[in-house]
């Protein structure tokens, strides 16, 4: 009886977690969809319970509190620009309990397990731990931890694909000797080792793709731990968790030009650092360095203005002022919007979540897409953080290894303002065309100095 | 063995639809909110304490007793923060549309 009941309530988690991710679509039901989640997964957790007599129920809260005593403070203090670190971390938490449910079953099935079993366990165990560790190591690149930069060397496709390669012959093997438990700890070794070289080998400007990929293994695993256990609810939601992260490596790849093969094989970064030397540009020209008051000026006569903002924006936090100086210009009838870069940020859509903390209302955010046809009738361009992504050698140079990448077409508006620090390249080392056209004003200083500055400037002109 | 590969057969439907209803459905998702729809996602995938739950139910030594813990950990570690922070990343989005 109790069955019948749960197999029904599985039924009603995941019609829930299909509704949730309908109703996340747009923002106005997006809150509702996150809601609906939660109740489908209280559903799914009581009826498991219900149908499931946990006999150590202490262990079960202790493990429930401990839970709640880690999550809490992530979900409540966590700040935005933080955010694709917890993505990472909690891949690693989500991708290492699906590992260990795996090993768990394998132990508890031994030794009567079929072929079929564990050739599934053996995959689920092999992405389960590989994208453990490839979450860590996301998350201390992207915390800081470790440096960014990728951490590349002669054959390392060759070094990460043997390691991949000794996990799957040690799973073939003990798929052909079930008993051999032993085995086990080294396959998940060379799991650990593969997605410690994987994600290693990528540069921290290519987070994005990473963090979806690793978020397409994790929801993956989880569904191969379902056809283990027979178990629908959890094929459905590691199906719609990989398809999911799929869809966004796929878009953030495209974004930056890369073939999804080059991103699944751990490519990413190496092209860019291969050709880190890059094109020289002929020598001798000079940017034109403009002052905060000249900006000021040029925006007095604007009636539009767009904001390209970068991650160096959020690293600067200047988002906040970034805010300022648009409520500033449309106090005075200026028309403003923000071009978001599909890369733009350190995960998917971690642009946008920036700026609608600084309150900036959404509908001023356009996506690449939608604003590049808008440039040539856009008076200012204010590029905040961003380099790479404005770089009108990605159209006019295919000798630059930046070429083809889908980019803001910034130089066409009427004028360019660039705030930078320094004239140094972007991350690709290649330098940025733009600096040196005739409408481009480059300001140098710190992002957040140079806008509070233009704040008083546009204050003292009104 | 014939109920197995019965079994087998309907998971692998369960698993093609469900991909690519997924794929469908995240395919609508506005770009302003692939940060939340990534954060709820897997939010979505803890559900895997499910098969933590079960394996916990009849843990066959202690070996599979602490594997199956420390899963159940690490899973509701992750309920808690994915369904916590996607509701914070959404609540920024929710201010009225356009200040003119």
């Amino acid at each position: 009886m109790n069955d019948t009941i749960v197999e029904y309530l599985y039924v009603i988690a995941i019609l829930f977690f299909v509704i949730s991710l309908k109703w996340l679509s747009e923002v106005k039901t997006s809150r509702y969809g996150n809601w609906i989640a939660a109740s489908g997964m209280a559903v799914a957790i009581g009826g498991t319970l219900l149908a499931y007599q946990v006999q150590r129920i202490d262990l079960l809260i202790i493990a429930i509190v401990v839970g709640v005593i880690i999550g809490t403070p992530i979900a409540l203090k966590v700040p935005m620009t933080a955010v694709p670190q917890r993505t990472a971390a909690s891949h690693a938490f989500g991708s290492l309990a699906v590992a260990l449910v795996g090993t768990a079953e394998y132990y508890q099935r031994l030794p009567n397990i079929d072929v079929f079993t564990l050739t599934v366990l053996c995959a689920e165990m092999i992405l389960g731990y590989l994208t453990f560790m490839g979450s860590c190591i996301a998350f201390a690149k992207l915390q800081g931890l470790i440096p960014g930069k990728p951490f590349v060397y002669g054959g390392r496709n060759f070094v990460s694909l043997a390691t991949l390669g000794v996990a799957i012959a040690l799973a073939v093997y003990l798929i052909a000797n079930p008993t051999h438990s032993y085995i086990l700890p080294f396959m998940a070794g060379f799991a650990v080792l593969f997605g410690f070289l994987l994600v290693m080998a990528i540069g921290g400007a290519d987070m994005p793709t990473v963090i979806a990929i690793l978020n397409s293994y994790a929801g993956m695993s989880a569904a191969a731990l379902g056809f283990v256990l027979n178990n629908q609810v959890l094929i459905v939601a590691g199906a719609l968790d990989g398809s999911s992260g799929f869809i966004l490596a796929v878009i953030m790849s495209n974004a930056m030009n890369r073939s999804f093969t080059n991103v699944l094989f751990g490519g990413v970064g190496a092209v860019k650092i291969a050709a880190s030397t890059g094109p020289a540009v002929e020598g001798g020209r000079t940017a034109q360095a403009f002052t905060v008051d000249d900006v000021a000026t040029i925006l007095e006569d604007a009636r539009s203005v767009v904001f390209v903002p970068g991650y160096g924006m959020a690293v600067a936090q200047a988002q906040h002022v970034v805010k300022e100086v648009a409520d500033i210009l449309q106090s005075q009838g200026i028309d403003v919007k923000y071009g978001i870069h599909p890369v733009a940020g350190r995960m998917p859509g971690h642009m946008n979540v920036l700026l609608a903390e600084a309150q900036v209302p959404y509908d001023q955010l356009w996506e690449m897409d939608r604003i590049n046809p808008l440039f040539p009738e856009t008076d200012v361009a204010i590029v905040v953080g961003a380099n790479d992504v404005t770089n009108p050698a990605a159209r006019t140079r295919p000798d630059s290894p930046l070429f083809g990448m889908p980019i803001m077409n910034v130089d066409k508006a009427k004028t360019v303002v660039f705030i930078k620090r320094s004239m140094s390249p972007g991350f690709a080392g290649v330098e940025n065309e733009l600096f040196y056209l005739p409408n481009t004003m480059m300001v140098f200083g710190d992002a957040k100095k140079v806008l509070a500055d233009l704040v008083a400037a546009l204050k003292k002109q009104a | 063995m014939t109920l197995a590969t019965t079994d087998l057969q309907i998971n692998l439907i369960v698993f093609l639809l469900a991909t690519f209803l997924g794929l469908e459905l995240v395919r609508h998702v506005s770009r302003l909110l692939h940060t939340p729809l990534m954060a709820l996602t897997n939010a979505i995938s803890s559900v895997s304490i499910v098969a933590a739950l079960i394996v916990l139910a009849d843990p066959k030594d202690d070996l599979v007793l602490v594997l199956a813990t420390v899963a159940v950990a690490l899973v509701f570690t992750n309920i808690v923060s994915g369904f916590g922070i996607t509701e914070r990343i959404l609540r920024l989005f929710r201010q009225r549309k356009g200040t003119k």
